[in-house]
């Protein structure tokens, strides 16, 4: 048996591979693009380099698994599976060891021994970055202007020296017109002379102010009163948590604005590069005896040759924008057709920064530039001419089966496009706020369209904001010492790692690599075929009735039946009233409704007990006797048959059922074949009369969900388990409260809700030709129904 | 003068359009030259003096019967059970033969000192009657003298603690029924027999009984043996209730049957004009028709319907006959088929029928799509004997807007059966298999039909029963001007036109094609020779 990489060893005769060989090369950033390709190139082309990742555990997974998961079980990786087979594993334990830490914190976050391991290593790459070019100032400045500076500490303090190679971008040169070399910019007259401590200083005080701001009672109101229009009357403890989510995404988005401002007020794009650029300049000012090198790349987009054409991870720059025009949603780019997109494959970029450790530092830190602008320059117009024409050949679907491709794209300096997807967004968010004022529901699915197209718009309009400015950047990056790198190289290395950009043919690069891996990472249909198998609804319908539910719970209101409380009490209050008081005494009651309503949507608990209050004094027999009729003449006739269909559904599937709901139990006592339990208000009983008291909180908002998961414990049923229907905001914490929610027929804010948590919704209508009363009147019966069938 | 007979006109090139029903409106249809139109008997001439007719008939009963007056006693237990509201159709004009005959009843059971008497409209699994309806068929009289004593009400086939296993018959059906009416000591039975299957053993043996009963002879193996089901000779399904119905009588059950006719004057003024041959129209006849038309092409269906429901029909009491069941009956029988009767030569490639907005399940309801096929394919197609009106192979085209509409206090169980049985399969014998036990015993349509105005459970699978000898005997079932997801859904065919319906009807039965037209209602029945 050959071992396992026996036969790379016995062909190389690379410098690179000399050089590295048998080096420990320390990673930070391995669970990104450029690091997981960094990583299996190391792995495959260096054959004997041991690697130390620095990878910080999130809350679901710790730093191994994430290496595990993010980077092993990678499709890069692909090739070296096939090749390692059984022995995958156990090379990738033996040569690659993982350090739990964060470049956030101070030490790197690791104690003393894996400081030890990482300053033990030869070579260190810190690629680790926020790149998000929205991400908030603090966050962007702890992680890319002082990450760098903590590596330095981390090594100082062990007295070690490796060869540092910091990954930054072209970028870094800002918004300028013109050459940009392969020098640093601190103390040029090419940037802004700013102290990157004072930088650091503002940065969190900023975060402070804004919390301290955040927490004055106007903008505590304005929190509530949003938590509120979002939620409606969810109850007291899911208000409070949706305006204290509300009150730190206001900071969170007031320190994006902070970091986008600060940015541009200096001359970079965006809080990316003024950070990035910030971080160089304290890195050179600090490095002392550690020899450091700046690799700075383009754009990274997918790769060229290795580990196969077109390898990508995740959703890069300019994709988000191609897919929205092929898709028909955008026929406007951001930027001037002879505009330079300087794009530049990873793997040339991972090939670079190999070569430049393998090269070793020089005296003075360096710089090295990886772009195609100045010796392949590809223009956007060339970009997009090749793209529309494989799009032509290759049309995106809609979910029809209609092919979407868009016309021509338009060009437009990227502002002008901002305003006027300002102005939309505007218009979007003038109508949201009618609509969710509006009683209109989710039938025919016009407020989820709405919802939708809202979405849509709104990661169009950041694509169009973020990387417009790098659209209209029209810097040209030199690329000296990285060709004299790669002239230097022997032909065998340059065959192993080729990172000149002439070489890319940008029509096969576009066609033949790029644009069919895009098409497939962002998911889109490229066949007019239907779907085939059942489709996310009918899924998740079938988990709702699958056998290991336990029990459903129904809301009553918009739920099961189109109708409410004051159109019951109307009913019931009518039927023993002549003609023209029944008429005015409907009247009446309904022109109080805007206002019963208005109290309904402040609290509900509330309006029930001032409005059941009416009751006093009704006879609780006649009541009974009235029920049975309203339930015939008002209740089933404005039911939705698809969801007494439901809940007998549940039945059927040997789930408990129960109805949850502020109507009067009297009133509701008819729906009882259909549920083993009925929670409903309860007014108390007088010498056979109502008193319009009420024994307890109706089961509204938060207290619905309590009383529901109390009844399901009592019944020894596991709410995990359980499915809740129900159509308004407000009953949130009850379909919060359950493993299985749906919402039905839901209002505008559950519209929303329901599709960003993936929800199944269901769109139950009343049974079209049932009758219509014009009031809700009780019949008069001439005589009392209680005999009528009594024998 | 007396009425003159139903016809088949043969259409020539003079022919003018022919008046289609569909549904809450009319079609004008130009038939292709040579097809015939069967138009029905003019209506009988009613008897004059009504109540001198019903005082005759108790008096003098037909068969093995005493008079009434005879067989009533103090202290005896006196049931009257009357037919539903799905007779006659349309609703008749007040007052309601059934509250004349109970009227009279009453009066010999007062004069005879009988005190217990109960009244039970004889609903077996159809919905219970409203007050207002229940007053329209009894009167107003009886109504308020009964109902508030709780001695006058719907019969309830669900009732655990009301209903009498009386045996097996020696095809081992089960005979279940009231348990009020075992126990009486004489049953009266108040018929309307509208059509020829109405009345007779089937009055109380399924009038008065429930599913444990029912399911042996309303199930696809006996409507397929019924040919037609309104031609007792030949119907299995009328074989099957006499069975019961004899057994009943055995258990020493006493019944004393009453049976009326009525003739065919379906349409009052201002509808008139439907009851008229169209060349036979005169001017203001047309101007009513096309004007109409009119109105009701623009409004709603909601309001078509609720004028349409509201049509009370003018019939004229034809005969009266009271005593034993079977003797009876064949009177009976006699006078439905001289009113009814209209003989035709041949059968037909192709089956026309303008379906009107009612039928004996949508009584001020809304016929859904499941009822469409039911008047259409259960009951004009069987409005034969002998043969089918078309031949085995043939065509049958409707012409009805067939809405996706329910009414849903009325029929709950339809729309679900429409949802998710006719979903699954429009297989008459599929469907009796995989579902109807399970909707005949569902705990929900039970308390639907018990405590609100609900059909049975199990009620739209009989509907559908009732088309399977016509869904066996053709070849494809046309509906033109209907909704189309709903035409689909029950396994039919939509055209837009009659024109377009002949058209496609060509691929089943060949070019140059025989069609007939049934002009119904007024009703008919084809005697085809």
């Amino acid at each position: 048996m050959d071992l396992p990489f026996g036969k790379l060893s016995a062909k190389t005769v690379s410098v690179i591979s000399k050089s590295l060989s048998g080096k420990r090369i320390a990673v930070t950033g391995s669970t990104g693009f450029l690091g997981t390709a960094l990583v299996e190139r190391l792995l495959r082309s260096v054959p004997d380099c041991e690697l130390v990742l620095l990878v910080r555990p999130n809350r679901r997974n710790s730093a191994e698994r994430r290496v595990q998961r993010e980077i092993f079980r990678n499709d890069a990786f692909d090739t070296l599976r096939s090749q390692w087979d059984e022995d995958f594993d156990e090379i990738c334990e033996r040569r690659v060891s993982v350090i739990s830490g964060d470049v956030t914190s101070e030490g790197l976050g690791l104690n003393q021994t894996e400081q030890q391991l990482f300053a033990s290593c030869d070579v260190v790459i810190h690629s680790a970055a926020a790149v998000s070019f929205d991400s908030p100032l603090d966050s962007s400045i702890e992680i890319n202007l002082l990450g760098p500076n903590r590596i330095l500490d981390v090594l100082k303090h062990a007295s070690a020296t490796p060869h540092l190679i910091s990954v930054s971008t072209c970028y870094v040169a800002g918004n300028r017109r013109g050459d940009a070399n392969e020098e640093f910019l601190a103390g040029t007259p090419l940037q802004v002379d700013v102290d990157w401590r004072a930088e650091v200083e503002a940065a969190r005080r900023t975060r402070a102010d804004l919390d301290a701001r955040s927490r004055i009672p106007e903008q505590l109101s304005t929190f509530r009163q949003g938590a509120r229009e979002e939620l409606g009357a969810a109850g007291v403890p899911m208000l409070a948590a949706k305006t204290e989510q509300l009150r730190k995404g206001w900071v969170n988005d007031q320190m994006v604005e902070a970091g986008r401002s600060r940015a541009t007020s200096l001359g970079w794009p965006d809080v990316y590069t003024y950070s990035k650029a910030l971080g160089e300049t304290a890195l050179v000012e600090l490095h002392g005896d550690i020899p450091v090198s700046v690799v700075r790349p383009s754009i990274i987009e997918s790769a060229w040759a290795e580990p196969s054409p077109g390898w990508i991870r995740g959703f890069r720059m300019a994709e988000p924008l191609i897919v929205s025009f092929a898709k028909g949603e955008l026929n406007t780019f951001p930027g001037y057709p002879e505009g330079l997109l300087d794009v530049i494959p990873v793997d040339m970029v991972a090939a670079a920064i190999i070569a430049v450790a393998a090269k070793g530092p020089a005296e003075q830190p360096e710089v090295f530039q990886v772009a195609s602008g100045s010796t392949n320059p590809l223009r956007f117009k060339k970009f997009l001419d090749t793209a529309m024409e494989w799009f032509r050949e290759h049309p995106v679907y809609d979910a029809n089966g209609h092919p979407t491709a868009g016309t021509e794209w338009k060009y437009a300096g990227s502002s002008g496009l901002e305003e006027q997807l300002q102005r939309v967004v505007k218009a979007f968010d003038i109508a949201a706020k009618i609509i969710n004022r509006l009683p209109i529901r989710g039938e025919n699915s016009f407020t989820s369209k709405f919802a939708e197209r809202r979405r849509n718009l709104d990661q169009i309009k950041g694509y169009v904001e973020i990387y417009g400015a790098y659209g209209k950047c029209e810097a040209l990056y030199g690329i000296e010492r990285t060709l004299s790198l790669w002239n230097s190289l022997p032909p065998e290395d340059q065959r192993e790692f080729g990172f000149d950009p002439s070489v890319i043919d940008w029509h096969h690069y576009i066609t033949e690599v790029h644009l069919p891996t895009v098409v497939v990472q962002a998911r889109v249909k490229t066949s007019p075929e239907k779907r085939t198998g059942p489709s996310r609804s009918e899924r998740l319908r079938g988990a709702v009735l699958d056998s290991e539910r336990q029990f459903a719970a129904f809301d009553l209101e918009n739920t099961l039946i189109a109708s409410n409380v004051v159109e019951s009490y109307a009913w019931l209050a009518t039927r023993h009233l002549g003609t023209r008081k029944r008429i005015e005494f409907t009247l009446r009651t309904l022109s109080e409704t805007p206002g019963l309503w208005r109290r309904d949507k402040r609290d509900r608990t509330d309006f029930l007990r001032y409005f059941y209050q009416r009751y006093k004094g009704a006879s609780v027999d006649q009541l009974e006797v009235d029920v049975a009729e309203m339930f015939s003449e008002l209740i089933l006739i404005k039911s939705f048959p698809a969801g007494l269909r439901r809940v007998r559904d549940h039945r059927a599937a040997g789930h408990k059922t129960v109805l949850i709901t502020g109507a009067l139990d009297v009133a509701v006592e008819p729906l009882r074949p259909l549920f083993d339990h009925i929670i409903a208000a309860s007014i108390d009983r007088r010498n056979g009369k109502l008193t319009g008291e009420m024994l307890a909180v109706p089961p509204t908002g938060e207290v619905r969900a309590q009383l529901m998961v109390k009844w399901a414990e009592q019944n020894g049923l596991n709410p995990a388990q359980g499915v809740a229907y129900a159509d308004s905001a407000s009953d949130l914490p009850m379909l919060e409260a359950v493993g299985y929610p749906v919402a039905v027929n839901p209002e505008t804010r559950l519209v929303t809700i329901a599709e960003k948590r993936g929800w199944l919704t269901e769109n139950w209508p009343k049974t079209a030709g049932a009758p219509k009363p014009v009031l809700p009147m009780g019949q008069r019966p001439s005589l009392s129904n209680a005999h009528e069938g009594a024998h | 003068m007396t009425a003159r007979r139903g016809l088949v006109l043969d259409v020539d090139r003079t022919t003018p359009p022919i008046v289609f029903h569909h549904g809450e409106g009319f079609r004008f249809e130009k038939l292709p030259v040579g097809s015939r139109v069967i138009y029905p008997n003019e209506p009988l001439e009613p008897l004059e003096d009504v109540d001198s007719a019903i005082r005759h008939a108790l008096a003098n009963p037909l068969g093995d019967s005493p008079p009434l007056d005879a067989l009533l006693t103090p202290g005896m237990k006196l049931t009257i059970a009357f037919d539903d509201i799905s007779l006659p159709l349309p609703q008749m004009q007040a007052p309601d033969i059934r509250g004349r005959i109970i009227e009279q009843v009453l009066d010999l059971a007062a004069a005879s000192g009988v005190d217990d008497v109960h009244l039970i409209a004889a609903l077996a699994l159809h919905r219970r009657m409203t007050e207002a309806e229940l007053r329209h068929a009894v009167g107003d009289r009886v109504y308020d003298a009964f109902a508030p004593n709780g001695q006058l009400y719907n019969f309830d086939a669900e009732d655990p603690e009301g209903l009498t296993h009386l045996g097996e018959t020696d095809h081992g059906e089960e005979v279940v029924i009231s348990k009020r009416a075992v126990e009486s000591d004489l049953i009266v039975y108040v018929n309307i027999n509208l059509v020829s299957m109405d009345g007779g053993h089937k009055s109380v043996a399924t009038g008065l009984s429930g599913y444990a009963a029912l399911r042996h002879h309303h199930n696809v193996h006996t409507m397929r043996h019924s040919k037609s089901f309104m031609d007792q000779e030949k119907s299995e399904l009328h074989t099957k209730n006499w069975r019961q119905g004899r057994l009943i009588q055995e258990a020493g059950v006493k019944i004393f049957q009453i049976e009326t006719t009525l003739n065919n004057d379906t349409f009052p003024s201002p509808w008139d004009f439907l009851q008229k041959r169209e060349w036979e129209m005169t001017a203001k006849d047309r101007v009513m028709l096309i004007g109409t038309k009119k109105v009701l092409d623009k409004i709603p269906r909601r309001s078509a319907r609720s004028i349409f429901q509201g049509i009370r029909a003018p019939f004229g009491l034809t005969s009266i006959q009271a005593g034993e069941v079977e003797a009876v009956h064949e009177v009976t029988t006699a006078n439905v088929y001289k009113q009814h009767l209209v003989r035709v030569e041949g059968q037909t490639d192709i089956l026309s029928m303008g379906l009107p907005y009612l039928g004996p399940y949508n009584v001020n309801s809304i016929m859904n799509p499941i009822l469409v096929a039911c008047l259409g394919l259960g009951y004009f197609f069987n409005f034969y004997k002998g043969k089918p009106l078309v031949r085995e192979g043939g065509v049958v085209i409707m012409s009805h807007p067939t809405p996706w509409e329910f009414h849903p206090v009325h029929h709950p169980s339809y729309i679900d059966f429409f949802e998710e049985v006719l979903a699954d399969s429009t297989n008459p014998e599929t469907i009796e298999q995989k579902y109807e036990k399970r909707y005949a015993e569902d705990e929900w349509y039970r308390h639907l039909y018990r405590t609100s105005y609900a059909y049975h459970g199990v009620h739209p699978f009989y509907m559908w029963y009732w088309c399977s000898h016509a869904l066996e005997h053709v070849g494809q079932v046309i509906v033109v001007g209907g909704d189309r997801r709903a035409v689909k859904r029950m396994g039919f065919r939509s055209a837009t036109t009659m024109r377009d319906a002949l058209e496609m009807a060509t691929d089943v039965v060949g070019r140059d094609p025989t069609l007939t037209h049934i002009h119904n209602p007024p009703v008919l029945m084809a005697d085809v020779v």
